[in-house]
């Protein structure tokens, strides 16, 4: 079964950051290999004293939808900006909502993308929203009207993997929007963990853009992301606390 | 007369539009979106707005982000 996002279906269940690559060639490639459907881009000012490469010019936004962000938003003010801004530069409707007033961690403020997410919504934004991993608040933002909710296994940028496991596990269960584990996914396993654990999607940047062969490690993330969404679908076999044997135990050795 | 560019004040003409500004900084041809004074103007608006005295204008562009 495809993902289906706002009546949008992707064919691919592995969201894509643009951010932190050597050049713009090494993006292209390594998106492509992602075989992604979706990629986020994020805005900012134009630097008047140096000239800079055309991103947006090397994504073919036939075979990708844009997902503008609105990271550097400190509040939902800016926030509300930021994607106003995006929706006016003709990127659509699609915008990833993210509220982070604490440079160190990044963690993202939920009272402010709460608030940001009701009047984006309300404007005709299809909201996905960076969160922290908070069961209650990825409620609050799917009955505001959010087009999934997007939990995070780490800081953003620091390849530690899913560090909020028990409460993911409650927000996929709970979900009625798709859920996408965003940050922190630092390895192929950590994208095919947080498929098996039911997660509908993924979002990786960091992991593939700082590789030292990013083409590559984007192959590497779209197997884990297939291979992990297969397993959850096959359905994984009981945690136990002792053995159960493979092999058929006939006992004739003790006869 | 004297407007804020991205932060930094700029001399412009009298009667100088979003669109004359965008091709004096030879930005023509990459998609970005303007902003005055808090206010976002459409690219297909830019040949029309005419800067004022102060304007705070904001020339915003996409880069790569995750």
């Amino acid at each position: 079964m495809s993902l289906i996002i706002a009546n949008t279906k992707l064919k691919s269940r592995l969201l894509v950051g643009t951010g932190k690559f050597s050049s713009t060639e090494v993006m292209k490639a390594a998106i492509d290999a992602t075989e992604t459907s979706m990629v986020t881009v994020a805005l900012r000012r134009v630097d008047l004293e140096n000239e800079q490469d055309d991103m947006l010019g090397a994504i073919d936004r036939a075979k990708y939808i844009l997902l503008p962000n609105t990271s550097g938003a400190r509040n939902a003010d800016e926030a509300v900006r930021l994607a106003r801004l995006a929706r006016a530069a003709g990127c659509g409707e699609w915008i990833k909502l993210e509220v982070t007033p604490d440079p160190r961690y990044l963690l993202p403020d939920p009272i402010e993308t709460l608030k940001a997410a009701e009047i984006l919504v309300k404007e005709g934004f299809i909201v996905l929203p960076y969160i922290n991993a908070d069961p209650v608040l990825a409620k609050y933002l799917e009955e505001a009207g959010t087009a999934t909710v997007m939990p995070l296994g780490a800081p953003i940028g620091s390849n530690r993997g899913i560090r909020t496991k028990d409460s993911i596990r409650i927000i996929i269960e709970n979900a009625n929007v798709p859920v996408v584990v965003d940050a922190g996914l630092g390895a192929p396993s950590h994208a095919a963990e947080a498929m098996e654990m039911g997660a509908d999607a993924v979002l990786v940047n960091t992991a593939i853009a700082v590789a030292d062969d990013p083409v590559k490690m984007a192959t590497a993330f779209k197997l884990a992301v297939k291979a992990g969404r297969i397993a959850y679908e096959s359905g994984l076999g009981e945690v136990k606390a002792t053995a159960s044997a493979s092999s058929p135990l006939t006992g004739f050795l003790n006869e | 007369m004297n407007i804020t560019l991205n932060g930094k004040e700029k001399e412009i003409a009298e009667n100088t539009s979003v669109e004359n500004l965008v091709n004096e900084l030879k930005l023509k041809d990459t998609p970005i979106v303007a902003e005055i004074s808090g206010k976002i103007i459409k690219p297909e608006n830019y040949s029309s707005a005419i800067l004022e005295e102060g304007n705070i204008v904001e020339l915003i562009r996409f880069v790569g982000g995750g």
